[in-house]
């Protein structure tokens, strides 16, 4: 039964999921169209970038909680090096941040690799740690997003020789998270290092045993999950225009759409399409709550119950699991 | 850095494949190889036996590069084998097949292929040849029968062109085909200018593969036989050493009659993969040996009699009444207590000694309130008495010795009140007066009316400590031996699986 | 284990066995430091003041220490103390106090039977069970702070006495902190429920094999950390007299950082409250001294989160020696 779930029946039933889930929101609020779309992808984007870096590290075998913080510590720099910067300035200032990032990532890696506390102490150590240094950067959300970085979120596609009205409905926001899947975790996947990933997710006594190098491929995982998080914190300063020093409810949300999303606790499979398919449901869930004009509060109350009603399934999944 | 061009240059037609050479290993205080040495010709398969805790699998994981030998050398090919990881190892030309597969169980056939960097089509030759039709590359591993997964990892490392391929208990999961399948492969192989390291219990299969049979006894390598008819016996001797025959008072002492209802009465029991159908009684005062080589589902039995694993099939009764045992709790209501053999799996290793002795006094909910400290004070107390624990470092069961803490580990029932004591492998790795103190505690126990079921591994300790020994073999009950007649020859052969099997119904009459 | 003792494995060994010793040791110097830092500074009253404000730490660090001694944590505990403050305080005026404080306990016990459920027996791991339970508990605040904003707040003087008041210049709150420690250090020793929470962080396997129902057992430690979470919030109340909704979420991470360097490991079975009471007051101390310093927030959080991480590192290093 799991694994008839954990395949790719999972990620269709959730593509089910999601296309019932817009049809209500259709019938909910008869004239939710492109703009509702643009909104939901802009509201999605930085938990969709969370939730594919959290993935990454999951599938690999660990876990990584200080992932809000770094993002922040990514939004808060981009946003501090941003303000009043040229465009070629900004540019180099978001390449600096990627870079910031996957070595935050590494470093926590590597804490985890020469330290052999497990994954979930370490990084718990780091989120206050990037936590605090988000603060040191900037004590209160201030600086600025270069304006052709905002304009990159918002809106609908537009390409030039093709007729707007045909392709105005694909948020850019969606496109982004795209692209950014396309050229950071298609390559990977390809390539010798993916499959060391779920091999030391999977089986690391196996894994070592077939040749794999375990801990550097650990911290090759955690510094992929710390370039997600830098695209995360760009999102972030992306949409508001504003660095964020306080982590946003990021961590959480991420662990459940990873779950939600197929990606099994304790690594080795799924894959990272469920997950952000699994983002696009509990934000489509959120939205629907806000459009039948039910308390945005408890709005958050329902999202965290799903929230932990699902990592708690996962832990039973997983319990079923090591049992059989 | 080219291991193949040193070698044909260094050594010639004649010169041993593999040279291992005074090979020793110690860990802390405790010596696991003391002189163990292996030489392996061209084309030639090597069975390496040696009886449980001869030091088997600490020289496999020198060979293999696993671990580093204190001395002593280990030559492939005339060059000196330093191998930091199982990748170099590969390099160098030696292949090993674990027990356990070493394939990610997530991935597909063809990704650990890809991982390892296997190449595919001669992967896919020897899957054929091996006697698996029907393998897709698509397949998930986590989905393959073991069986399946064994012949695979065997075809993996066959596709990697060994100079020397080490199978550890290759046929341990295999069905008789598949097991014919790889035994003429292995054969074909060797002849064709492979070497091979088998490691085996199994005397027929080392009849009809090897040609000579290395042979390790408490660390040391003891000899090298030809591989002939009738060479078993011999082997068996040389396993054994050329100990004199025991007698203890305790074998020559009043049997309590085993008449009435057994409080232990075990029927069809099977678990896991390797225990398959197991039935015998156990009568209160009696002690009923297990006797069995290493991973025979004796494993398995005790932990399904312990609550700790749930049976496939089969049933347990307890004083006559069926007994339904889903957590150690219902076996400890039941009187059912275990001694693992990993004293680590059961100690609470940074605890006080007092800790671990009292912690069943204060397991149930029931219990869970003010501590009466006197009682418990007194109950411990008289267990560290009976069995003499040395208790000078008593704030964590940590520092104490080995004996010692298996002393803990039957203190806690002690403490408890014990009446179907499940004691596995107490012995190993102790010293000789420990063991002398537990075998007295065990028939003391059985004296006073307790039931006790003693797994060990040196089978010389069958005499002193049971009744009678029950004999497992691929998860099955093949022999019932009354002690008078358990000397260690008969029990090794027994082991081994070298007697008919006919006397299996005596266990459970 | 080798039988020859260098000075430094006995010293090691000693530190390992008594971490009060050196924990004590500690706070002296601090103190000391202090003192050098700001001559005058050491006085009665600000020894009254240091303890004051780390009671309700050490208080909240009591749910921190009892779970990690198996092994777990309860990153919800500032939350639950803010809610039963919160809830407490606007209450009172309502139904009166004993009703608000008995039904503030009540949404405590809630909160963390709630955890204890996904912990023992969805067998989720307790730092992300835990932090769930916070993210919805704070999600129920901010609503029910939504339908009482009109009542206003009413804040028990017994609460105000023991939170701020001084007899002598000793502190009132060390009325209920004393008994309250005096307990917690005695169940931990001569209870059977406390032998059990490290019997379960020590071996979790080996306790199953001596018949513990481990389930049960975390099952009533994360509703008993839900309530100390609650007295927590209760004494602080009484302190910042003012109800707010973050009153208690400040405190999160220093009481985890106070357990941590109190002694007990983050992986279960070994320490203690006495510890985590000296480790409090470690980190009030040293939390004077940042301030002194003028050390912005962020850096504080950095310092805590390297201590948790070096602290964790070093019992590593010390239990793989033995």
């Amino acid at each position: 039964m799991r694994r008839l779930l954990s395949d790719s029946g999972w990620t269709l039933g959730l593509a089910g999921l999601l296309a019932a889930l817009l049809v209500m929101t259709k019938l909910i609020q008869p004239d939710f169209g492109v703009s509702g779309l643009d909104s939901l992808g802009r509201a999605a984007l930085p938990f969709a970038l969370a939730t594919l870096g959290m993935a990454v590290v999951v599938i690999a075998g660990g876990i990584d909680l200080s992932l809000a913080s770094m993002m922040a510590v990514c939004s808060v720099t981009a946003a501090r090096m941003m303000e009043g910067a040229s465009d070629g300035q900004s540019a180099l200032a978001l390449i600096f941040v990627l870079a910031l990032g996957a070595a935050m990532g590494a470093l926590n890696g590597a804490l985890v690799v020469a330290s052999r506390v497990p994954d979930i102490v370490v990084t718990l150590a780091m989120l206050f740690v990037w936590q605090g240094t988000a603060l040191l950067i900037l004590n209160a959300p201030g600086g600025a997003a270069a304006p052709w970085l905002r304009a990159l979120g918002v809106g609908g596609l537009t390409l030039p020789l093709i007729p707007e009205a045909l392709t105005v409905w694909l948020p850019r926001s969606v496109i982004f998270l795209m692209v950014c899947l396309a050229v950071i975790w298609l390559p990977i996947r390809r390539s010798p290092l993916g499959l060391r990933f779920y091999a030391i997710g999977s089986d690391a006594l196996a894994a070592f045993r077939s040749g794999v190098p375990v801990g550097r491929t650990k911290i090759a995982a955690y510094a992929v999950t710390g370039l997600f998080a830098a695209l995360g914190g760009i999102a972030v300063t992306m949409s508001t225009g504003i660095g964020e020093p306080i982590p946003g409810p990021y961590l959480l949300a991420a662990v459940a759409a990873v779950v939600l999303g197929g990606v099994v606790l304790g690594g080795g499979r799924g894959g990272l399409i469920g997950p952000i398919l699994a983002v696009f449901v509990l934000r489509l869930v959120r939205m629907d709550l806000t459009l039948m004009s039910v308390d945005p509060n408890v709005t958050t109350i329902v999202e965290g119950a799903i929230m932990v009603v699902v990592v708690m399934l996962g832990g039973v999944l997983a319990m079923r699991g090591r049992r059989t | 850095m080219t291991p193949k061009d040193t070698s044909a240059a260094a050594s010639g037609p004649g010169a041993p494949v593999l040279d291992a050479q005074g090979v020793s290993k110690r860990f802390g205080a405790v010596v696991a190889l003391r002189d163990a040495s292996l030489i392996l010709n061209r084309g030639e398969v090597v069975a390496l036996m040696g009886a449980n805790g001869a030091g088997k699998s600490t020289f496999v994981k020198i060979l293999t590069g696993a671990l580093a030998p204190d001395s002593g050398h280990v030559r492939i090919r005339g060059a000196e084998a330093r191998v930091a990881s199982p990748a170099e190892a590969r390099r160098s030309g030696l292949v090993p097949v674990y027990q356990e597969p070493s394939l990610i169980p997530d991935l597909d056939v063809a990704a650990n292929l890809r991982l390892g960097k296997t190449p595919v089509a001669a992967f896919r030759h020897w899957v054929a040849a091996l006697g698996i039709a029907d393998l897709r590359l698509d397949d998930l591993i986590g989905r393959l029968p073991l069986a399946t997964l064994r012949i695979l990892d065997l075809a993996r490392a066959l596709a990697a062109e060994p100079d020397v391929l080490l199978l550890d208990e290759m046929t341990a999961a295999l069905p008789t085909d598949l097991v014919d399948r790889v035994l003429s492969v292995v054969r074909a192989q060797a002849d064709a200018g492979r070497s091979v390291i088998y490691i085996s219990h199994r005397f027929a299969e080392i009849a009809r593969l090897c040609d000579r049979a290395t042979v390790l006894r408490d660390g040391a390598t003891v000899g090298s036989l030809a591989i002939t008819p009738g060479v078993e016996e011999r082997v068996v001797e040389m396993m054994l050493g050329a100990n004199p025959p025991r007698q203890s008072a305790a074998a020559q002492a009043a049997r309590a009659p085993r008449a009435g209802t057994p409080r232990l009465a075990v029927r069809g029991l099977a678990a896991g993969n390797r225990l398959n159908d197991v039935s015998f009684d156990l009568h209160a005062g009696e002690v009923l040996g297990v006797v069995a080589l290493e991973g025979q589902g004796q494993d398995e039995l005790f932990d399904v009699l312990a609550g700790n694993r749930r049976a496939l099939a089969g049933s347990v009764a307890i004083d006559g009444q069926t007994a339904r045992l889903r957590h150690p709790a219902d076996a400890i209501a039941a009187g059912l207590t275990l001694v693992p053999g990993d004293r680590s799996r059961a100690l609470l290793m940074s605890r006080s000694v007092r800790e671990n002795i009292a912690l069943p006094l204060v397991a149930r909910m029931a219990k869970w309130g003010v501590i009466p400290a006197r009682n418990e004070a007194a109950r411990v107390s008289a267990a560290i008495d009976r069995l003499q624990i040395d208790t000078r470092a008593q704030g964590e069961v940590r520092r104490l010795s080995g004996g010692n803490q298996q002393k803990v580990t039957i203190a806690r029932w002690i403490a408890k009140g014990v009446e179907t004591l499940l004691l596995f492998d107490p012995p190993r790795g102790i010293d000789i007066r420990t063991k002398r103190q537990i075998y007295a505690l065990v028939r003391d126990l059985a004296a006073q009316g307790a039931a006790v079921l003693f797994y060990t591994s040196e089978l010389g300790e069958v005499q002193q400590a049971c009744d009678r020994a029950v004999v497992i073999f691929n998860g099955r009950v093949v022999d019932v031996i009354e002690a008078q007649e358990a000397s260690e020859p008969s029990l090794m052969r027994a082991a081994y699986g070298l007697t008919s099997g006919d006397a299996a119904r005596k266990a459970a009459p | 284990m080798s039988a020859t003792l260098t000075p430094v494995t006995r010293l090691t060994r000693l530190l390992a066995q008594n971490p009060l010793i050196p924990l004590i040791l500690l706070l002296a110097g601090l103190v000391l430091v202090l003192e050098i830092m700001q001559p005058g500074i050491l006085s009665v009253f600000w020894i009254g003041n240091t303890i004051k404000v780390a009671i309700p730490l050490a208080m909240l660090a009591a749910c921190q220490t009892l779970t990690m001694l198996t092994g777990g944590i309860d990153l919800s505990a500032g939350t639950v103390a803010t809610i039963t403050a919160f809830v407490m305080a606007t209450l009172a005026p309502l139904l009166g106090v004993p009703e608000a404080v008995a039904i503030a306990l009540a949404c405590a016990l809630l909160a963390g039977a709630v955890n204890g459920f996904g912990i023992a027996i969805c067998r989720v791991h307790p730092l992300i069970m835990s932090l769930g339970t916070g993210l919805i508990a704070n999600g129920c605040l901010l609503v029910y702070q939504r339908y009482v904003i009109a009542t206003g707040t009413l804040i028990p003087d017994a609460l105000v006495w023991l939170g701020t008041g001084r007899t002598w210049g000793i502190p009132n709150g060390l009325v209920l902190f004393i008994p309250f420690a005096a307990l917690i250090i005695w169940g931990q020793r001569r209870t059977g429920f406390g032998r059990l929470l490290y019997a379960v962080g020590s071996n979790e396997g080996a306790a199953r094999l001596s018949g513990v129902r481990s389930w049960q057992v975390l099952l009533a430690l994360y509703t008993l950390s839900g309530l100390i979470a609650g007295l927590t919030g209760l004494i602080l109340i009484g302190l910042v007299k003012t109800p707010s909704l973050s009153l208690a979420l400040r405190l999160d991470l220093p009481s985890v950082a106070a357990a941590v360097v109190g002694g007990t490991s983050i992986f279960g079975g070994r320490g203690g409250y006495g510890g985590t009471i000296v480790g409090a007051l470690i980190l009030t101390v040293l939390t004077t001294m940042l301030t002194l310093l003028h050390m912005p927030e962020g850096a504080r959080g950095i310092l805590f989160g390297l201590i948790i991480l070096a602290v964790t590192a070093l019992y590593i290093r010390l239990t793989e020696k033995g």
